[in-house]
């Protein structure tokens, strides 16, 4: 890459976005804050699903009607939805190595999470609105 | 200049020459299961949506959970979350540049698999009791 001397740019702006990751430290970061939250939000995740494995339809539609049990289960699911993405994305880029096919890899992989997200907080929602 | 059929040369050691150290099956158990849960995610979207959608998509979902395969797959998924929480805590934990010698690595690997074993089954036990 040439490079001109009298570019007031600084070394680090020219490289910055240029390594294989394509970013700074933004994916790391990301997975560490998300996988801090995961820990308490899992707990509550499997205390509501065992509560729900107990009761029938109209009772497992009161547990998601309470607010705070809904807003706990999207808090769960966006945490571990944008956790599991990042995760995923590693381990394409670990084993894949064509471009092309690791760009559609990693397409599908948030398209994934993002219908897994849409999908999730529709039903919440629905059953929590009473419709 | 042509290319000719690779020559036989040694590959680098491999998974399957090394014998297998507890740290070791962890960290490949730690990429396992996460992968595992990135597809167990639909488990539980499955739900939430059958839920939302009315009382007889609620009762097939609940027929398949409630089947012997379902209840394996599910327990499967509850080891795997669980596993992948600990295996976490346990990076958490080395993020801090703590816990990094022997002695240190091992306990946490055992730990670990000790860790979610053992919640898999309470909280199964919790699913089963009447």
């Amino acid at each position: 890459m040439s490079h001109n001397p009298n570019s007031i740019r600084t070394p680090l702006a020219r490289v910055r976005g240029l390594g294989a990751a394509k970013s700074g430290t933004g994916h790391f970061w990301m997975q560490r804050l998300t996988a801090v939250a995961n820990i308490p939000l899992t707990f509550a995740m499997v205390v509501i699903v065992v509560m729900l494995a107990k009761l029938d339809y109209a009772g497992a539609r009161a547990l998601v009607a309470n607010p705070l049990v809904g807003i706990l289960l999207i808090a769960f699911l966006v945490s571990a939805l944008l956790h599991m993405r990042l995760g995923m994305q590693v381990i394409i880029e670990d084993y894949v190595h064509e471009e092309g096919k690791k760009i559609v890899l990693i397409l599908l992989n948030t398209f994934f999470a993002v219908l897994m997200g849409l999908a999730s907080i529709y039903a919440i929602l629905r059953i929590g609105f009473g419709s | 200049m042509p290319r000719t059929s690779p020559a036989q040369r040694p590959l680098s050691p491999h998974l399957q020459i090394y014998k297998p150290t507890i740290t070791m099956v962890m960290s490949v158990l730690h990429r396992v299961t996460g992968a595992a849960l990135f597809f167990g995610t639909l488990l539980v979207v499955a739900m939430l949506v059958a839920l939302a959608a009315g009382k007889d998509a609620y009762g097939v979902v609940q027929a398949i959970y409630g089947s012997w395969i379902g209840k394996l797959v599910l327990f499967g998924y509850t080891w795997a979350l669980f596993h992948h929480m600990f295996g976490g805590l346990r990076h958490l934990i080395w993020d801090t540049g703590a816990m990094f010698d022997r002695e240190a690595r091992m306990k946490l690997g055992w730990a670990t698999l000790i860790g979610s074993v053992g919640l898999t089954l309470l909280v199964w036990a919790l699913v089963l009791m009447r």
